[in-house]
């Protein structure tokens, strides 16, 4: 490689707690090159990137910079205004955006100082302009963040980056919220500003995106570096193993006959104010023993489909059935009663109670079985036997059925929630994002139990932003877009894909 | 510096926290004791004779907590299902009124009928001042932070109103009090010459019967599910506006005893001046009790001897009674601060990293 | 019905509602400053009570009354400090910490009041600020008495709302202000401090609620009562939400807010006879009360209000 150096990351080191986020981690990157950085979930990336720009304070190791003079600069641990005045920019995976500000007022952010008593503003719209020219990257300046889609957004802060003069850009799993189509115009205008000279580190876990845009490869598996090399000579089947270690199969897909319709939406329509969480007119028919996935960029009324089948949602037209039944007015415990298993989307959020015990989680939707309560009188003792055999059942790992859920890991939050759904045999299954955040291990164990459920016979309504796992997991695939559900007669990656961008195949 | 959350807290740690948190709050107060030029010491003393010196000042004291226990209460059930019922004040007031309208003669009969009466007229008046701003939060999302404090101010002018109106006194010679509560509507004494009465009983019932609803039923378990994670509870089929309607509900009711137990049982008539804010105190009662009801008890005796033992102290030396206000505020203070090294870990990172 | 035309015609009613809405204005600014940054402030009340307690003390001891204003300031800031710390790096309920704020600011006023003034059966008077007499401009027919015969603590009420709204919307600092009340991430992205601007905006909008309590003792009234900022701190808190939190529909709220009160007043008098006057005295609250209730449901709450942040969380 004979581009100059520019970044040096040395024996990086986290832990969070017990956990070891990354393991003396030791990276390089040059001028003009684009590296990725490849990985399962939960490897590691996000925690050494958050390290590199200063968020997180590393255990040990440091981060160097070769300044453009030729000198290089250690940074001070854990200050990002010092990766700032360094040149490295970040794009998160969660926009780090205020809402109530406009675009450019976003970008400006920080680059004045505060005890201006006026703004200037001419010289940096007329800079932005510039960069949007020069990068194709093209996001309304005026509008606040709050009205733009996705796509702007990330924009907004790639070019919030590039105003900083970032010679060095992350970009943290960009793809995740674009269609394919988004995605290779990303790639594109990266492309022209690597050409001049700017370096890039890409976060991803997807393969075939990284093998077209890097230069070189880094993968990551728990926390370590697991190997380094570059992508011109990299073979597919090699780096996949690398990243995955030993290969866990998928489980076989047997053969499953296709009884009766077991959950029926008809042209149900949810208007809202946001068309993130709008439906329009959407009709679904899952029969038993079948898995149904959704594929679709998310916030294309994903959630508001999720709502409506956990009861959280009442449509304003249309209507909704279960086995045959029609719920009039559908609510989260009507729709359990119905035999309705659910599985979050944000699993911390809507799916444990934090602060309550493992056991407690594990009862929260039956409070009034009879071997959860006596005349309103909690049975503890049934209890605990029930969260006992449910936490083995299910490999439910953590210091305990009296700790607090809180204090399991995301792969352990989602078996508990596996385990409380599965465990009544469920009708239906609603598995909104089931596998994201989660290791392979865990990912594997869910897409197994949802196997296992449509072979038992439940109906399952699988979403997923991940286009792989609904075309290993689906027996149909539905595109949503724009709170549209589409039904998608090919398993092939690119017509699927136009369908996710709103455009007939 | 790096803020890091610690994994279970150890029972003993959350037992210690707000006995701590009290010790440093009245350890505080010689700061203003010397500001006001007392001796030190000597006040400390006087203050703890002004409470253990003797059985009348001890059952002075168990008068004081009484109010306090059911204040307690209810913020402490409300606040578990973080519904911000600041209104306790206001609700106490309109359970004395409901005590009152239904006991100085507007109906007459045996104790074992007129008592249960006094008390349910009080509860029910107390839980429809809390229903009120609860139906505001979960029908329009109005803050019932807000709604439940500036009610304490509509009720009171209320109270003001009734007793120049409808509840007056015709006996009272102009003053605005109510009429008197019968005596068979009256709380008996406990103990012949001492002030305590009947109303602690009912308080320590009311605790226990709290402390088990909490811990042992499916309803205590929505309650914690809805204050915890409003949104998994919401997910998991329980009902939360219902559970909340619920709460508010028995909070006001709980506050709204304690006015039934000050009027009733302590003062025989209603004025506007029933409570030197027991329904403010009682937020820090719930708080120093970890909004435990058990907690609550000891927290309440805790507030109830800084109360009484100002009181006498600023008798015997001459510093204003306010001490105690500032002891009990300081209290609270502590205890959220100790919260906070129970929850946390504070480690000074940085030197590690940069050292390498 | 002609009474009620009379009242508004009245430019006593005017100067009336002004003065009734400035110490509302100045709490509706400091609380608008603290939850646009993303902290709840439930300390108002007792800063309220400190402000009009300190700054008419120290005008007592002796000390010039513009002094006494910048001391009021400076104790609401201390305690707006105090706040500051608990929930900001500490991260602790925003709502229990303004409580103990407000429970403990009013009793270390009232301790003070009673340690230092042992044995008055009466507050002592003050000399209060005096209505301004600006030549000519107060000449001016009805427009003269109500806006040019305030007293100077109205007119600096009328002048922080220009400066709040200034550098709210105008300054680097307002944009980085509301950008920390939406998403403090977005802010520790750019290289600024998160505790830093939150902890400001605490401490400049307590040092504003102090300036309404101030106003009560020093030009409102010429002494100190227990008990009389009665809930006008907790009025503010309703009141920003009415304004979304916007210094120009703040001054909107407070004035709609005096004139109402001043207009009860005036009913009251003639009205008195056939309606208790309690009526007319709960009114405010009750008004209050429905200005929240009839904007809630549109309410934009800052996103990141009551929400702690800490460094280097995951």
């Amino acid at each position: 490689m004979n581009k100059p150096l520019i970044l040096t990351l040395a024996g990086l080191t986290k832990r969070f707690g017990e956990v070891i986020a990354n393991d003396a981690i030791d990276l390089t990157l040059h001028q003009g090159e684009v590296l990725a950085l490849l990985g399962e979930n939960g490897a590691g990336k996000t925690t050494l990137m958050n390290m590199l720009f200063g968020h997180y304070t590393p255990d040990a190791g440091y981060v160097e910079i070769i300044c453009e003079d030729g000198t290089p600069l250690r940074l001070p641990p854990g200050q990002p205004q010092a990766a700032i005045d360094a040149r490295i920019g970040m794009v998160h995976q969660h926009f780090t955006l205020a809402e109530n500000l406009t675009a450019l007022d976003n970008i400006l952010l920080g680059s004045e100082s505060l005890l201006s008593l006026r703004r200037h503003r001419r010289a940096a719209r007329a800079k932005i302009e510039g960069l949007m020219q020069d990068s194709g990257l093209i996001a309304p300046l005026d509008e606040k963040i709050g009205a733009l889609s996705v796509g702007e957004r990330q924009r907004v802060e790639i070019l919030k980056a590039l105003f900083h003069d970032a010679r060095v850009l992350v970009l943290d799993e960009p793809t995740a919220v674009l269609t394919p189509q988004e995605a290779d115009s990303l790639f594109v205008s990266l492309r022209k500003m690597v050409d001049k000279g700017l370096s890039v580190i890409f976060i991803s876990h997807k393969l075939h995106e990284v093998l077209a845009f890097s230069d070189r490869i880094a993968v990551l598996r728990h926390g370590k570096k697991v190997g380094e090399l570059i992508t011109a000579d990299a073979d597919k089947n090699q780096i996949a193993t690398l990243m995955v270690g030993e290969e866990t199969a998928l489980p076989e897909r047997e053969a499953c006959d296709v009884g009766d319709p077991v959950l029926e939406l008809k042209s149900v329509t949810v208007r809202r104010e946001n068309t993130r969480n709008s439906l329009n007119d959407v009709s679904l028919c899952v029969r038993a023993g079948e898995i149904v996935g959704v594929a679709g960029v998310s916030g294309n009324g994903q959630s508001a489909l999720a709502q409506v089948i956990s009861g959280l949602e009442r449509p304003d037209q249309g209507g909704i059935a279960v086995a045959g039944k029609v719920m009039p007015a559908p609510t989260p415990k009507g729709m359990i009663k119905a035999h309705v298993g659910r599985i979050p989307e944000d699993r911390h959020h809507d799916g444990v109670v934090g602060s309550m015990t493992v056991a407690e989680n594990l009862i929260i939707e039956r409070l009034d079985a009879p071997d959860v309560q006596t005349r309103g009188f909690l049975r503890k003792k049934r209890i605990a036997e029930h969260a006992k055999e449910l936490v083995q059942a299910y490999d439910v790992r953590g210091p305990g059925i009296e700790a607090r859920a809180a204090l399991l890991s995301g792969g352990n939050i989602q078996k508990l929630i596996l385990a409380r759904v599965l465990e009544q045999e469920p009708l239906v299954i609603l598995a909104n994002q089931p596998t994201r955040g989660l290791d392979f291990g865990a990912a594997g164990e869910v897409a197994r139990r949802l196997m296992e459920a449509r072979k038992r016979g439940a109906g399952v309504v699988l979403i997923s932003e991940d286009l792989d796992e609904v075309l290993s997991l689906a027996d149909r695939i539905v595109v949503m877009h724009d709170g549209q559900l589409i039904e998608a007669d090919t398993r092939d990656r690119a017509a699927i894909g136009l369908l996710m961008a709103g455009q007939a195949a | 510096m790096v803020i890091e959350p610690r994994g279970n807290i150890s029972r003993g740690v959350q037992m210690a926290i707000p006995v701590i948190a009290a010790l440093v709050a009245l350890g505080l107060a010689a700061l203003p004791l010397a500001f006001a030029g007392a001796p030190v010491l000597e006040a400390y003393k006087q203050m703890f004779i002004g409470v253990f010196g003797s059985v009348f000042s001890f059952t002075e004291m168990l008068t004081r907590a009484t109010p306090l226990i059911f204040t307690g209460l209810a913020a402490a059930l409300a606040f578990k299902a973080r519904l911000w019922n600041i209104g306790a004040e206001g609700q106490l007031y309109l359970g004395a009124m409901g005590a009152v309208a239904v006991g100085s003669g507007l109906i007459d009969g045996p104790a074992v009928l007129m008592i249960p009466l006094v008390m349910i007229a009080g509860a029910a008046a107390g839980a429809a001042g809390m229903l009120g701003p609860a139906i505001l939060k979960t029908r329009f999302g109005a803050d019932e932070v807000v709604t439940s404090l500036l009610l304490n101010f509509i009720i009171l002018i209320f109270v003001q109103m009734m007793l120049e109106g409808p509840l007056k006194d015709p006996m009272s010679m102009g003053w605005p009090q109510s009429e008197p509560i019968l005596d068979n509507a009256a709380l008996p004494q406990l103990i012949p010459r001492m002030r305590i009465h009947m109303g602690l009983i009912v308080a320590l019932v009311a605790a226990v019967i709290a402390q088990i609803a909490l811990t042992k039923t499916t309803w205590g378990f929505k309650i914690r599910a809805v204050g915890e994670n409003a949104a998994a509870a919401r997910h998991a089929g329980i009902n939360v506006n219902r559970t909340l309607l619920g709460v508010a509900c028995i909070s006001g009711a709980l506050a709204g005893l304690a006015g039934v137990s000050e009027v009733a049982g302590l003062k025989g008539y209603l004025t506007t001046d029933l409570s030197p804010g027991y329904g403010y105190s009682g937020i820090v009662v719930a708080m120093l009790a970890g909004l435990s009801p058990m907690g609550v008890v000891i927290a309440a005796l805790y507030v109830a001897s800084v109360f009484v033992g100002a009181d006498s102290m600023s008798r015997a030396m001459g510093v204003s009674s306010y001490l105690a206000d500032l002891v009990v505020s300081m209290s609270l203070l502590s205890v959220l601060i100790g919260s906070f090294f129970a929850r946390y870990r504070i480690r000074f990172a940085g030197k590690a990293g940069a050292s390498q | 019905m002609m009474d009620m035309l009379q009242i508004f015609l009245n430019e006593s009613f005017w100067v009336a509602s002004l003065r009734i809405a400035t110490p509302l204005i100045f709490g509706v600014l400091g609380a608008l400053l603290c939850e646009r940054a993303g902290v709840l402030n439930l300390g108002i009340e007792g800063i309220f009570v400190v402000g009009a307690m300190v700054g008419w003390m120290s005008v007592y001891a002796g000390a010039p009354l513009w002094l006494g204003v910048i001391i009021a300031a400076a104790a609401g800031g201390l305690f707006g400090l105090f706040h500051a710390i608990l929930t900001v790096p500490l991260g602790l309920s925003q709502h229990v910490s303004g409580l103990g704020i407000t429970l403990f600011a009013t009793s270390v006023a009232q301790f003070l009041y009673r340690t230092i003034l042992p044995d008055v059966s009466s507050p002592p008077r003050i000399i209060p600020f005096q209505p301004m007499d600006v030549p000519i401009l107060s000449d001016i027919p009805f427009l003269g008495p109500v806006v040019f015969q305030q007293t100077a603590m109205t007119w600096l009420a009328l002048i922080m709302v220009g400066v709040v709204w200034w550098v709210i919307n105008r300054t680097p600092l307002g944009v980085a202000l509301q950008a920390v009340g939406d998403n403090p991430d977005a802010v520790n992205a750019q290289g600024l401090s998160v505790y830093k601007l939150r902890i400001g905006a605490v401490v400049a909008g307590s040092a504003l609620m102090a300036l309404g309590g101030a106003f009560l003792t020093m030009s409102a009234f010429d002494a100190f009562f227990f008990g009389m900022v009665n809930g006008r701190g907790w009025i503010c808190i309703a009141l920003v939400i009415f304004a979304s939190w916007r210094p120009g529909k703040a001054l909107l709220g407070a004035l709609l807010f005096g004139m109402f009160d001043a207009f009860q007043v005036r009913l009251q008098t003639e009205a008195g006879a056939i309606v208790p006057s309690q009526i007319f005295l709960m009114a405010p609250y009750v008004l209050s009360i429905i200005a929240l209730v009839i904007v809630a449901r549109k309410a934009e709450y800052p996103r990141a209000l009551l929400h702690p942040w800490f460094k280097g969380h995951r």
